[in-house]
């Protein structure tokens, strides 16, 4: 998986019968520092990701497994929220080890 | 998945068996900041199965998971438009 944050929505009606009720975001990948690399794309949540959370993504055909066996046809979904305050690579506020809890 | 805007059509007489009855479209990726496209050398030939038109802004999948869109199972497919766009909603970097 990589790491992404998400910085936006996308609203569509017409759609794959199996996207209905998903919610499409617009997310922009970040480095192992927490910094935003990439250009915005679009990713389907299956976990209740917001705007301006830390998250991570499956890419490719396992961007659909979320809600397996349902042919959900996406190549990248957002299967896990990072926790507030506690960036992996970073120090942590707390100061201790930035080790995730 | 991208972002993109129906660019042209495709027509060809001879094709792969299982792409008769398709239709098939070029897809511009577009910045998703401007809704520009973004350059003629960043583009895809999708199968259209939600019956986009000209110039609509669309979301493709591209890899496997294109197979995963109303029948095109095991179809040759790597892109497909799976969803109209109606709007964009992108939050700038200090808003976040």
């Amino acid at each position: 998986m990589k790491l992404a944050r998400v910085v936006g929505t996308v609203v569509s009606t017409v759609k794959d019968e199996n996207m209905q009720g998903k919610k499409i975001l617009l997310v922009r990948a970040l480095d192992a520092s927490g910094q935003v690399t990439g250009e915005p794309f679009v990713a389907l949540d299956s976990v209740g990701a917001g705007v301006g959370e830390d998250v991570f993504y499956a890419r490719g055909k396992e961007g659909s497994f979320p809600w397996h066996p349902q042919p959900v046809p996406s190549d990248a979904s957002i299967v896990g929220i990072l926790d507030p305050f506690n960036f992996p690579t970073r120090e942590s506020h707390t100061g201790t080890e930035g080790t995730q809890k | 998945m991208i972002l993109g805007r129906i660019a042209g059509t495709i027509v060809a007489t001879r094709k792969d068996e299982m792409l008769r009855g398709k239709k098939l479209l070029i897809v511009q990726l577009i910045d998703p900041e401007t809704q520009e496209a973004k350059s003629p050398a960043a583009y895809q030939v999708c199968v259209d199965t939600v019956g986009a038109g000209a110039r609509e802004t669309v979301i493709t999948v591209s890899g496997s998971s294109a197979r995963f869109s109303s029948g095109l199972a095991d179809h040759p497919v790597d892109s497909a438009i799976v969803a109209i766009v109606d709007t964009i909603d992108l939050h700038k970097e200090e808003e976040l």
